[in-house]
C-alpha cells in the first residue's frame, strides 16, 4: 500500500503534482494537485475590459492565444457587438493554426517520450529505419544516410555523457516496446518536428506580429488592417501568397509526418487501447464557424455532451447546468464549499489549507489543488481532442466520421478503444488532419475578400466606452486545443467587475468534488499497472494523454447552447479521405 | 598534431553540424550583440568545446510563454542549442524524466557542478505566505530558486515575469509575486525583460557568456543594453507617419490600411526600449506594430501596471502631463535613455569587456 508521488510531472505546461495509492502492482486511487496560483481573474479587476484579452492571454503561452479569443468573444457578448466576416476567418486561421501547431508540438516533444526509448535509437539500423520510412510516407527524408546523420548526432550527444534533455530519461524501462528502427525513426522526427513547429508558426507572425502571445485582437475585430492595394497593410496579395506557403508545408508535415508516424507506432502498444479510459462523459462547446459564431449549427466541431460512452445519444449543451466545486480545492465560497456555484457567480478567494512547504505528500481527504473541480449536470466531464471526436462522430458530422472510421479500420478495431490513453492520442492526431485542410479555404476565403474590395475587420460600434450600457456581462467559448474554454465578464461603470475563467485542464485535472466523484485524470490512472514505482512511465503516458496545460486550469459561463447539425464541406472532405 | 582548429573541427564532426553553420548562426549573434565580425573565430571555439556547460532552465509562476519562445530559436535553430550549444539538463516542460527523477538531477546539478552551471528563470516567485502559491516536488519556488540561483555561474531571468514579477505581481499582487532579483537578492542576474523574452537576444546572450565568461553590458536594470538600449519609436518602421502627422484614428481606417503611427491608438512605442523592432519575432517575421497593433511597452519595468490601459494615448497614462505632447514625451524619454546609457558605458554597449583574463584563455584566431 505504498504512496506513489509523481511531481513535478514534466513535459507538460505547468506545475502538476500526482499523487497514486499502489495495490498489487497497480494503481487503486489517485489525485491529481495543480500546485501554482497566480490569481489572474482578481488581477483583471477594475481594468479596462478591451484589453482583458491581452492579460487574459498569459494564462498561458503553450496554447498562447486561446485566451484572447475566449476573452474578446467575452466582452463582445456583453457589448453585442457582431465581428466582421474578416475578422472571423483570421481568429479561425490563427486558432486553427495554433491547434495544429501545438498538436504536433505535444506528440513529439511532449508525449513521445513516453513511449520511445531514444537510446535504443542507438542500436538501430539505419537501413531498416529508411524501409520503414519509405512504407509508410513520402516524406522525402527517408534514407538510409539521412537516419544514419540523426543516429550520429545521438550517439554524439549520449558519448560525450552530457545527454541533456534526455539525461533524466526511463531508458531500458520494460515498457518501451518498439524495435530500435521505429525508435530511431520517432527520434528523427523529434527533431525535424522541432525544426517545423517554429517555421510554420510564422503564420502567428504574420496575422499577429508575433508568436507566443500574438497581439491582433481587438474587441470588435483584428488589428490585420487588410488592403489589395497597400504594401503596408497587415493582409494584402503578398501576405496572402505566404500564408498559403505556410498552410501548404503544414498539410505536407501532418500527412507525411504525424499521421503516419501515429498510425505506425500506435498499434505497437496495443495494451494501451484498454487502458486509461476514464470517465466516459465528454463535452464540447463546438467552435470554428462557417459563417455566424453565434449558430452552432455553422460549427466544424459540433456542440454536444456525451454520457457514460453512450454514442447513440448527443445532449444538448445547456449552460446553465455548469458548476465549480472548491470541496477539495484550496479557495473558499462565501456561501459555504459544499456547494458548486454557476461560473456567472463565480468566485476566486483564495486559502491554502495544504501542508507547509517543504512536504513528502497532501492531506488528500481534504483540500488538495489549486484547480476547482467543475462539473456539467453534476457530472464530472472530459474535454479534448477526444471529446471532440466523440461529439463529431456520434453527432454524425460528415468528415468527422470518415476520419474515425477509417482510421478504426486501418487498426482494425472497433470505436470502443477510443475510450483509452492511445484513443487520445490518435483523435489529436485526426483533428489535426481536419483542421489543416480547413486551413487553406479560410485563407482562400481572405483572398477573395481583399479581391472583392471587402476589406471591413473592424465593428467601431462599441470601441468607445461611452456608448457602453451602465452594466452588462457576457461569455465567450472556444475550443482550444485542450478542449473547451470559456471566459465570463461582468462589466460595471467601463470596468470590469468579475472575470471568471473555467478552462480545459480545469475540467480534466481537477479535484474530486463535494460527493467525491473524482476528475477525468484521477478516473483514468485506476487500475493501471506500473512496472516500476521509481519510473512510473505508465502514469506519465496516462496523463500526457491529456495534454495537461496546469497554468490555464482556474474558472466560469452561461450560455444557451443547442443543436449540431454540421454543413458538408466537400473539398476538405476529399483531401482527407485520399489518406486514409 | 593537436590544434584548437583541429579539436574545433572534430568537435563539429561530431556534433553534425558544419562549421560554415556554425559560423553562419554565430556571424547572426554578433549582429544582434552590436559585435564586430572579428569576434567570430573565438566565439566558434568558445562554443565548440568539448565539454558543454549545464543550462538549468526553472520555471516558477510562469505561462511557459518563455519555453515556448526560446523553442521559435532560429539562429541558432533551437535544435542546435538543446543538442550542440549547451547541456540542456533541467528544464520541466522539456525534459524526459519526471518526479524524482528529476528533482535528483536538479539536486545533482547544484551540488557537483556548483559555481559553473547557468540558470535561466522563468515566471515569478511568489513570496506571501510561506511560498505556498508554487511549489514543486513540495519544495516553494522561493526555495528552490534560493538554492539553484545562487549556485549558479549566473542567472537569466527570461520575460516581464522573471524580471520583476510581470502580470503576476500587477495590482493587487494576490500572491506577493517578485522577480528573480528581488526574491534572490546579491546573485548576478541579466534580465531579459518581454513578454515573453526574444529568443534571438537570450540566445545572443548565452554565446557572449560562453565566449567572453562574462555578461554583456547591462543598463540600471540589469537588461543588456544591445537588446534594450534603444527606443521603439525611433527604430519604428511607421516613424516616417508620425514625423508627417499621419496617424490611425481608428481601427480599419484608410491610415490603418496603410500602415500609418499607432500613437492615437494607444501605442507606447515612444516610452518603449527594446530592439523588437530590428530583432523581431519568429525568424524576422514581423512584430507587433507591424500587425497594426500599438507596442505595450512589454520590456519596461511594471509595464502591466504602468503602461496601462494599452489603448489610452500616452499623455493619458498614469504618471505623465495630460498636457505633454507625444513630441516632447518622445524626446524626453530618448533623453533619459540615453543619459542612462552613458552613466552605464556608452563604449561597453558597442565594445564587449571581457576579463582580462579571458582572451588569453580563449583559443587563439587562426
Amino acid at each position: 500500500m505504498a504512496r506513489l508521488v509523481v511531481d513535478p510531472v514534466s513535459r507538460i505546461e505547468g506545475h502538476l503534482r500526482i499523487e497514486a495509492q499502489m495495490e498489487g502492482g497497480k494503481i487503486a486511487d489517485a489525485w491529481s494537485s495543480g500546485t501554482m496560483f497566480r490569481g489572474i481573474e482578481l488581477i483583471l479587476k477594475d481594468r479596462d475590459p478591451r484589453e482583458a484579452w491581452i492579460w487574459a492571454q498569459r494564462i498561458c503561452g503553450v496554447c498562447t492565444m486561446v485566451h484572447a479569443l475566449a476573452s474578446v468573444r467575452a466582452v463582445e457578448d456583453a457589448l453585442q457587438i457582431e465581428v466582421p466576416d474578416n475578422a472571423r476567418i483570421v481568429r479561425n486561421l490563427i486558432a486553427g493554426s495554433q491547434m495544429v501547431q501545438d498538436h504536433v508540438v505535444h506528440f513529439y516533444h511532449l508525449h513521445a517520450l513516453d513511449w520511445v526509448d531514444v537510446a535504443a535509437a542507438l542500436k538501430a539500423d539505419p537501413a531498416k529505419t529508411s524501409s520503414i520510412a519509405q512504407s509508410i510516407s513520402d516524406y522525402e527524408k527517408s534514407s538510409a544516410t539521412y537516419f544514419k546523420g540523426i543516429q550520429n548526432r545521438v550517439k554524439a550527444v549520449v558519448d560525450s555523457g552530457q545527454l541533456s534533455l534526455f539525461a533524466s530519461g526511463y531508458w531500458g524501462h520494460p515498457a518501451y516496446q518498439l524495435p530500435p528502427e521505429v525508435n530511431l525513426l520517432a527520434v528523427a522526427h523529434y527533431l525535424e518536428a522541432l525544426a517545423w513547429q517554429k517555421d510554420f508558426i510564422r503564420i502567428h507572425a504574420v496575422l499577429g506580429g508575433k508568436n507566443p502571445h500574438p497581439q491582433s485582437f481587438l474587441v470588435g475585430g483584428m488589428s490585420t488592417a487588410m488592403d489589395p492595394n497597400e504594401p503596408f497593410a497587415v493582409i494584402n496579395p503578398e501576405r496572402i501568397t505566404f500564408l498559403r506557403e505556410l498552410v501548404k508545408g503544414a498539410q505536407k508535415f501532418v500527412e507525411q509526418v504525424y499521421i503516419p508516424d501515429v498510425l505506425a507506432i500506435a498499434p505497437l502498444y496495443k495494451d494501451w487501447f484498454t487502458r486509461g479510459e476514464g470517465l466516459g462523459n465528454f463535452l464540447s462547446y463546438g467552435d470554428y464557424s462557417s459563417g455566424n459564431e453565434k449558430d452552432p449549427k455553422s460549427f466544424l466541431f459540433p456542440r454536444g455532451a456525451i454520457f457514460n460512452h453512450d454514442l447513440t445519444q448527443v445532449h444538448p449543451v445547456d449552460a446553465a447546468k455548469i458548476t465549480e466545486f472548491v470541496s477539495h480545492s484550496w479557495y473558499d465560497y462565501s456561501g459555504g464549499d459544499s456547494n458548486g456555484l454557476h461560473p456567472s457567480q463565480g468566485e476566486t478567494n483564495p486559502k491554502y489549507s495544504g501542508p507547509k512547504p517543504p512536504y513528502d505528500f497532501l492531506d488528500v481527504d481534504k483540500k488538495y489543488s489549486w484547480l476547482k473541480s467543475p462539473r456539467y449536470d453534476g457530472k464530472p466531464m472530459e474535454v479534448g481532442p477526444l471529446a471532440r471526436m466523440v461529439v463529431g462522430y456520434a453527432s454524425g458530422q460528415k468528415e468527422i466520421r470518415e476520419l474515425i472510421d477509417g482510421t478504426l479500420k486501418k487498426l482494425g478495431a472497433t470505436p470502443a478503444v477510443l475510450f483509452s490513453t492511445l484513443g487520445r492520442i490518435a483523435a489529436r492526431a485526426l483533428e489535426s488532419l481536419l483542421m489543416v485542410h480547413h486551413l487553406e479555404p479560410w485563407v482562400d476565403q481572405l483572398d477573395d475578400n481583399l479581391a472583392h474590395g471587402k476589406v471591413q475587420i473592424f465593428n467601431p460600434k462599441h470601441w468607445d466606452p461611452a456608448g457602453w450600457p451602465a452594466s452588462a456581462s457576457g461569455y465567450g467559448w472556444h475550443e482550444a486545443p485542450r478542449g473547451s474554454l470559456g471566459h465570463w465578464v461582468e462589466i460595471s461603470g467601463k470596468s470590469i467587475k468579475n472575470y471568471q475563467a473555467v478552462v480545459p485542464t480545469t475540467w480534466n485535472a481537477g479535484p474530486r468534488d463535494a460527493s467525491g466523484q473524482r476528475g477525468a485524470y484521477e478516473a483514468s490512472l485506476l487500475n493501471t499497472p506500473v512496472a516500476d514505482p521509481d519510473r512510473p512511465l505508465e502514469i506519465l503516458r496516462t496523463i500526457h494523454s491529456f495534454d495537461p496545460c496546469i497554468a490555464c486550469a482556474v474558472h466560469v459561463i452561461d450560455a444557451t447552447g443547442r443543436e449540431h447539425t454540421i454543413p458538408s464541406t466537400g473539398g476538405v472532405l476529399a483531401n482527407v479521405g485520399r489518406l486514409l | 598534431m593537436f590544434t584548437p582548429e583541429a579539436e574545433l573541427g572534430s568537435v563539429l564532426a561530431r556534433r553534425g553540424i558544419t562549421r560554415r553553420q556554425l559560423a553562419k548562426y554565430l556571424s547572426g549573434i554578433l549582429a544582434t550583440l552590436a559585435l564586430p565580425e572579428r569576434y567570430l573565430a573565438q566565439t566558434m571555439a568558445a562554443v565548440s568545446k568539448a565539454r558543454k556547460p549545464v543550462l538549468v532552465w526553472l520555471q516558477f509562476q510562469d505561462c511557459t510563454g518563455c519555453s515556448e519562445s526560446m523553442l521559435r530559436s532560429s539562429h541558432p535553430d533551437v535544435a542546435d542549442v538543446v543538442l550542440d550549444l549547451l547541456s540542456w539538463e533541467y528544464h520541466e516542460v522539456l525534459m524526459a524524466g519526471a518526479g524524482g527523477h528529476a528533482t535528483a538531477l536538479l539536486d545533482r546539478i547544484v551540488k557537483e557542478d556548483a559555481g559553473k552551471y547557468l540558470v535561466i528563470v522563468e515566471g515569478a516567485i511568489p513570496t506571501a505566505d510561506d511560498g505556498v502559491y508554487c511549489t514543486i516536488g513540495g519544495r516553494s519556488a522561493m526555495d528552490i530558486a534560493d538554492k539553484v540561483c545562487r549556485g549558479a555561474a549566473a542567472t537569466i531571468a527570461v520575460g516581464a515575469c522573471a524580471f520583476d514579477g510581470g502580470l503576476v505581481r500587477s495590482k493587487p499582487n494576490p500572491t506577493g509575486a517578485l522577480g528573480v532579483q528581488e526574491a534572490v537578492p546579491g546573485i548576478k542576474v541579466i534580465n531579459m525583460a518581454g513578454c515573453p523574452h526574444n529568443p534571438a537576444n537570450t540566445a545572443a546572450v548565452l554565446v557572449h557568456y560562453l565566449t567572453f565568461n562574462d555578461l554583456p553590458a547591462l543598463d540600471q536594470y540589469n537588461r543588456p543594453l544591445f537588446a534594450y538600449g534603444r527606443v521603439i519609436h525611433d527604430q519604428c518602421e511607421r516613424r516616417a507617419h508620425y514625423d508627417a502627422g499621419q496617424f490611425v484614428t481608428e481601427w480599419g481606417d484608410e491610415g490603418h490600411r496603410k500602415g500609418w503611427c499607432l500613437y492615437k491608438m494607444g501605442c507606447k512605442g515612444p516610452e518603449a526600449t527594446f530592439n523588437c523592432p530590428t530583432v523581431q519575432w519568429n525568424d524576422h517575421t514581423s512584430w507587433p506594430i507591424r500587425a497594426g497593433h500599438g507596442c505595450i511597452a512589454c520590456a519596461s519595468p511594471r509595464f502591466w501596471d504602468k503602461m496601462s490601459p494599452f489603448y489610452e494615448r500616452l499623455p493619458n497614462v498614469p504618471g505623465f502631463g495630460v498636457e505633454t505632447s507625444a513630441g516632447e514625451l518622445g524626446l524626453g524619454l530618448t533623453g533619459a535613455v540615453l543619459a542612462g546609457v552613458t552613466a552605464h558605458g556608452l563604449i561597453k554597449m558597442i565594445k564587449p569587456a571581457p576579463k582580462p583574463e579571458t582572451p588569453a584563455a580563449a583559443p587563439k584566431e587562426n
